[in-house]
């Protein structure tokens, strides 16, 4: 008896002291070598900890703690920073639970939108660095009734079509200004033997269909311009309003031409990760996706006007008029203790994005973010549309629906369209019935 | 950057130690308890401590959660506001959500039914055969991949690619062999629903075989002498000797499968995420409850879930129970 509880014993004192004392010889500290000046305005908080929550992983997560380093260093506020593929039902689950981040980066600001609530109001500091730093439009995103909670944080540009510029330059393709140059080069690309001259893919998961929201909605801007957008996204129009229908047949003059994409159903199964690759092998000519395609093709290819795939902006009617569609993710907070509100102000400052875009991609409508620190062309071309004055630009209408429309039944719907060849005007009559009251 | 530093996961190493340092200090605690405390009834007493650890858990971690869900089955989305029955009418009026209880319905119906009738028919098939071990290793060996790893094989074995380019799918490539035209096996419903239900078959079928086999062995060899000298033919055998003296586990194996059916989310949410009119209940349920973030619809098919297990379950135990007693 006496043995077996010295043996007991021995293995309890082994499991508890071999952790602890693996523990006590932590990570290496961090050398201090950075220049602290552009930290000044962020204060000191010597010891203070900050929880950061987000959907950015991996590579990109890697980028975002390196960006952090001489911030942590130079204020004392430690940022611990947590990425989840699967934000948007665990954010909900931790804030009922009582475990909400200080910070949370919000994909979408329809679901930031949930959480008015909770989330605590940008100090009068805060709003006077985002109204310096973000232009009117951008700071409305981030804003619920009238009170700013989020501060942007990356932005991408949807209007981009994908193309190759070797096969452009050697067939003699000219970049189309108008949708009916875009149409005529579509089918000299045809004509010139690419049986497909557009390929396509929206399997994306449970998020299956989003492309083809995409679509949909950066050719309402087009056929029916942004005022109108701006109704059917607030629901001022029904869903299912005529000039809906209408850029949703436009739509289909492509996604739903078997002349163009070939089998037209294949579009519901083909991930949209692996959709535009067919570009690099000359098995079609155009892939329209947003910038953040970018990071989808392989390594070694290069994404350069003279290089091996490049994008363009997808025009419209008039090519005087230019609608931009785009998205973006947003900084808030739940919690306000003051190392808090200094890592807000940080992420809302041109020293975090300038710092950010040399470790790697990452596009941002920040102002003070200088487009020369970009690591490759297409995003120096967005953050260019971004700025640019003579272009309209509107968030994805999706991410502005409430969720059960924006991240449900638009998806469905549109996939069904795709998928069963279903009717245009009983598609957007199933999405409008899906609408809440 | 890009491996894992074992430093950095240590912090966690040390919660492990804690609380198997924690586990071990409460069942020291009970036992000292139960040891000293000069007793009453001491066969109950003990009983009654070390029953405790375990009804505290499951009344915090299965019965508070599984009222509260029913409380919530009856408020709106945020679980403010009463709204009666109103989420189960909509659970039987949206079109949408009586396919999915549809689907739920169907594999149900098929999936105990196809995997205990070939697990049956295989375990008949290989019985005392040379190889038998290796033919019943060979079909249990799918039950060792999990649902989630099973879901990505298979989608890989349905792959398709356009006529004309390499198919990376299996089964479209015995059909282009065949000189078939490659099919999008996960598209179209009804069918898609039945490619799934496969999945779920190749699966669970080695479970029934092993069952099934077992019992087979366990019938009494004087019946089955006693039923070859009466002059069955192979027919009579199977039906009036072999189903009968294997009822018991064929109702297990059957009721096994319908639970698992029910519950069924892994595979379609790997394989098609709901889309294509493929969700079933629990699919529904995480999709309605957390990326809609709905709770009284979520909490009203958990709700839902629960009354179509609860019948199954009863009457299993009811089984058990008879069969106990007849021994």
């Amino acid at each position: 008896m006496s043995n077996m509880r010295k043996r007991w014993l021995l293995a309890a004192v082994a499991a508890v002291s071999v952790p602890l004392a693996l523990s006590a010889c932590g990570k290496a500290d961090k050398g201090g070598s950075a220049d602290c000046a552009p930290y000044a305005d962020f204060g000191k908080h010597e010891d203070t900890q900050v929880t950061m929550y987000s959907t950015v992983r991996d590579a990109e997560a890697d980028q975002l703690t390196a960006t952090f380093k001489d911030f942590e260093e130079c204020t004392g506020i430690e940022i611990k920073y947590e990425g989840n593929g699967d934000f948007e039902a665990q954010i909900g689950i931790r804030v009922d639970g009582g475990n909400a981040p200080d910070i949370a980066v919000f994909p979408q600001p329809g679901l930031m939108a949930k959480f008015a609530g909770k989330l605590k109001p940008a100090s009068e500091k805060l709003k006077s660095i985002v109204t310096a730093n973000y232009s009117k439009d951008w700071q409305n995103y981030g804003t619920v009734n009238g009170t700013l909670y989020g501060t942007s944080f990356d932005a991408n540009v949807k209007s981009f079509v994908w193309y190759s510029p070797k096969l452009f330059k050697e067939k003699g393709y000219a970049v189309p200004k108008t949708w009916a140059e875009l149409i005529t080069l579509t089918d000299k690309i045809k004509a010139d033997g690419i049986a497909t001259p557009w390929c396509a893919g929206i399997e994306s998961g449970e998020a299956t269909g989003w492309p083809a929201t995409d679509w949909l909605e950066d050719m309402v801007l087009r056929t029916a311009g942004p005022e109108t957008y701006d109704k059917w996204v607030k629901h001022e129009i029904p869903f299912d309003d005529p000039a809906i229908a209408t850029a949703l047949d436009r739509v289909g003059s492509i996604l739903r031409n078997q002349d163009y994409v070939g089998k037209v159903s294949a579009i519901a199964t083909t991930s949209f990760q692996a959709a535009g690759l067919p570009i690099l092998e000359n098995k079609c000519g155009l892939h329209r996706q947003a910038s953040f395609y970018a990071a989808q093709w392989p390594q070694g290819t290069k994404v350069a006007e003279d290089g091996d795939v490049f994008a363009f902006y997808l025009p419209g009617d008039d090519a005087a008029k230019k609608p931009i569609l785009g998205a973006g993710q947003f900084v808030t907070a739940f919690t306000d203790r003051p190392e808090v509100e200094a890592v807000r102000q940080y992420l809302a400052s041109g020293v975090f994005f300038n710092e950010r875009m040399k470790k790697g991609p990452f596009t941002t409508a920040n102002k003070q973010a200088d487009p020369n620190n970009a690591t490759d062309p297409v995003i120096k071309l967005s953050m260019q549309l971004l700025r640019d004055d003579t272009a309209t630009f509107r968030f994805d209408g999706s991410d502005l629906m409430p969720a059960e429309v924006g991240s449900a039944k638009f998806w469905k719907e549109m996939t069904a369209w795709i998928a069963e060849g279903k009717d245009t005007k009983a598609t957007l009559a199933a999405i409008e019935a899906a609408w809440p009251k | 950057m890009d491996q894992i530093d074992i430093l950095d996961e240590l912090p966690k190493f040390g919660q492990l130690g804690i609380g198997v340092v924690a586990f071990v200090l409460v069942v020291g605690f009970l036992l000292f308890l139960v040891d000293r405390l000069p007793g009453f009834d001491k066969g109950r007493f003990a009983a009654a401590v070390f029953l405790f650890p375990t009804v505290l858990l499951l009344a915090v971690g299965l019965l508070f959660p599984a009222l509260r869900t029913v409380w919530l089955s009856f408020f709106d989305k945020d679980g403010e506001s009463f709204v009666g029955v109103a989420n189960y009418t909509w659970m039987f009026k949206d079109p949408d959500i009586r396919g999915v209880l549809g689907n739920t319905l169907i594999w149900v119906i098929a999936v105990p039914i196809l995997s205990a009738g070939i697990g049956l028919i295989y375990a008949i098939m290989i019985d005392r055969l040379k190889v038998e071990a290796l033919a019943k290793a060979l079909v249990f060996l799918p039950m060792g991949i999990s649902f989630v790893g099973a879901g990505i094989i298979w989608r890989f074995v349905y792959a398709y690619k356009p006529e004309g380019e390499d198919q990376i799918g299996l089964l479209n490539q015995i059909v282009v062999w065949l000189g078939g035209e490659p099919q999008q096996w996960l598209l179209n419903p009804p069918w898609n629903t039945f490619f799934l239900i496969v999945v779920m078959v190749w699966i669970q079928t080695g479970f029934a075989t092993v069952v099934l086999s077992a019992s087979i062995k366990a019938i009494p060899t004087e019946i089955v002498e006693a039923a070859r000298l009466d002059g069955v033919n192979a027919w009579q055998m199977f039906w009036r000797v072999t189903v009968p003296s294997i009822r018991p586990a064929i109702v297990v194996v059957l009721v096994t499968m319908s639970i698992a059916a029910l519950k069924l989310f892994d595979l379609v949410r790997t394989m098609t995420a709901g889309n294509f009119k493929t969700s079933v209940i629990a699919n529904e349920m995480y999709t309605q409850a957390f990326r809609l973030l709905d709770k009284g619809h979520g909490a009203a098919l958990a709700v839902f879930l629960f009354v179509l297990v609860t019948p199954i379950i009863f009457y299993q135990v009811r089984a058990m129970r008879a069969r106990r007693e007849e021994r």
